[in-house]
């Protein structure tokens, strides 16, 4: 008996068999090479005793069944295949070394970034739970975690020590433009109306622009402006939202448990709660979200889309019956100083919608209903927002031009004009003028201008309004 | 014969512990042995005998190892464990029971 058979035909014949069989989930790798062991033994004893190579491995393949019926058998067999997948087998192929090393690096990275926080606190940046909120921390949080993630993914992609420097220069200007401005009462953040607008703005934009031009960067591998990689980045982006929200609830039981237990023995734990816990948590949090989304991408289904899948039916009903409300009460918007950050976060609601319908769609598949439901959205919200910008427009004189209500009006533009092209788009695709990747490019392509955008509020922003 | 698949289901159990009483094997020799066993009557497909050897050794009835093989390749060995032998002595009282059942009742028919 041999161990290959000198046929080459054969030989290529069971590599394909048995490649079809390794896409099975239920079926591991040991199972494969006892299955395939099983199909060699009969193949020599079916060519002993006279057929033909290419007859044999049709009865031997025959003889073994059809693999849908093996699959299912293998699955009731081992029903947890189908469920514990993600951190006890990340790769049944990867050798096992490979993901114990990621993980002691993933570890170690979540350590850093939890000590990251307490950093500040050697410099006098202290975070205590009994005072206000540290207008330092609030400004500087996404300094903690995204340059260890930036690092995560410089590792994971085998970047050079070179393009980890240019990685470096986004960190180092957020820290230098998060810092010294000076923000009027820049130590609080929460006394209105003396806490600085301006600053406010860099607290909110600053993550957006680092997570875009440096995370982003090095999630895909250093070339950011040339490569076709930035969907795989809406995707993760997407998705670590929804790991992050699934850590989080589980830090809040974990904090509610220590808030319990130490309160029966009469012991004040708000100092490590408010100091250590939930800061260093969340920083950790982020780096260990990304490895669970790394890990998993290509072992679970992406979440994000399916939830895309719920709600845009949901946003459009809600957004039909407001119009359609709106125009029987005749009741005109009533305008309110703030008004436009709703508006504003709506419309973004309805490009993640699309952005994340997107990321999932096959763009060769032919126009569906949902394609129609997703231009209804979208026409929908944009006839909204312009019912709603009239409104405000005929009395942003009356209210001034504060930092707030720039940005807010600049955001909205950028959200509309994005919109009202995806729109267009929709309308060729689903009248089978144009294709779907015109619409995916468009969204992909509009990706720098948020980060610009983003970028521009927090550099340019606090020295035109005087740090207001 | 076609035999009706609940039917092959159910023998699979004691009679591949059986086999395996015999002396410890593999996949394919069990498989081999059946067919040698049934005289061909009993045909099974040949991939769901590994379901069931899987399901067995998850129930501890069998142990596997892996070792090489007299071709180079390494090959899943299985034995019997002492729960393997306790369970095919009951399965064994059950068969016993269904087919002294049924051969009653078919003597009977015979004699009328």
């Amino acid at each position: 008996m041999t161990t290959t058979f000198a046929d080459q035909p054969l030989e290529e014949q069971i590599a394909q068999w048995r490649a079809y069989l390794r896409r099975r989930r239920a079926v591991h790798s040991p199972d494969v090479e006892e299955l395939e062991g099983h199909l060699r033994d009969q193949l020599t004893a079916l060519t002993a005793s006279g057929l033909a190579a290419d007859e044999a491995f049709l009865v031997a393949v025959k003889r073994m069944g059809n693999l849908d019926a093996l699959s299912r058998e293998f699955a009731r067999a081992h029903s947890e295949r189908l469920w514990k997948q993600l951190v006890v087998a990340p790769d049944v192929d990867a050798p096992a070394s490979t993901s114990r090393t990621e993980l002691l690096v993933v570890l170690s990275l979540a350590v850093a970034a939890g000590l990251a926080v307490k950093l500040p606190t050697l410099f006098g940046h202290h975070l205590n739970p009994d005072e206000d909120v540290n207008a330092f921390y609030i400004r500087n949080a996404s300094l903690f975690a995204f340059p260890l993630l930036a690092i995560y993914f410089m590792w994971k992609r085998g970047l050079s020590a070179v393009s980890g420097l240019w990685l470096g220069l986004p960190f180092a200007a957020a820290a230098v433009f998060a810092n010294v401005f000076p923000f009027h009462n820049r130590e609080r953040l929460d006394n209105f109306p003396q806490g600085s607008d301006t600053q406010l703005l860099t607290v909110l934009h600053l993550p957006i622009a680092l997570w875009l031009m440096a995370v982003g960067v090095a999630y895909v591998g250093g070339r950011w402006f040339a490569s076709g990689r930035r969907m795989d980045f809406v995707r993760f982006s997407g998705e670590l939202f929804i790991y992050y929200v699934l850590i989080a609830l589980g830090g809040g039981v974990v904090t509610g448990f220590t808030v319990m237990l130490f309160s029966a023995i009469d012991t004040k734990a708000g100092w490590f709660i408010g100091g250590w816990l939930i800061p260093c948590g969340a920083a950790g949090a982020v780096i260990v979200g990304s490895w669970l989304v790394e890990a998993k991408q290509s072992v679970i289904e992406n979440m994000a889309p399916v939830l895309t899948r719920l709600f845009t039916p949901l946003f459009t009903i809600l957004l039909l019956g407001f119009l359609a409300t709106m125009a029987w009460t005749g009741s005109p918007i009533n305008v309110e100083r703030e008004m436009l950050i709703g508006f504003d976060l709506l419309l973004a609601v309805v490009v993640g919608l699309v952005l994340y319908a997107a990321s999932a769609r096959d763009p060769q598949a032919r126009p569906d209903f949902f394609d129609g439901l997703q231009l209804l959205l979208v026409v929908s919200a944009l006839v909204v927002d312009v019912v709603a910008l009239a409104a405000i427009a005929a009395r942003i004189s009356e209210f001034g031009f504060t930092p707030n209500r720039v940005a807010a009006l600049g955001e909205n533009l950028i959200l509309l004009i994005n919109l009202l092209w995806t729109a267009w788009l929709y309308a060729s695709f689903l009248r089978r003028r144009g294709s779907f990747a015109d619409l995916e490019k468009w969204q992909i392509g509009y990706l720098p201008v948020y980060a610009m955008w983003a970028a521009l509020v927090v550099v340019v922003f606090p020295p035109l309004f005087g740090y207001r | 014969m076609d035999m009706s698949k609940d039917l092959v289901a159910a023998s699979a159990t004691p009679l591949v512990l059986a086999i395996l009483a015999e002396g410890d094997s593999y996949g394919y020799a069990i498989i081999k042995r059946v067919a040698e066993l049934s005289g061909g009557h009993l045909q099974w497909t040949d991939g769901m005998l590994y379901p069931v050897l899987h399901r067995l050794e998850r129930q501890g009835y069998v142990v596997a190892k892996w070792s090489a093989s007299e071709n180079g390749r390494r090959r899943k060995y299985y034995r019997i464990t002492r729960e393997g032998r306790a369970q095919l002595a009951a399965q064994r009282e059950q068969w016993k029971a269904v087919d002294g059942t049924l051969r009653g009742i078919w003597m009977q028919a015979c004699t009328v």
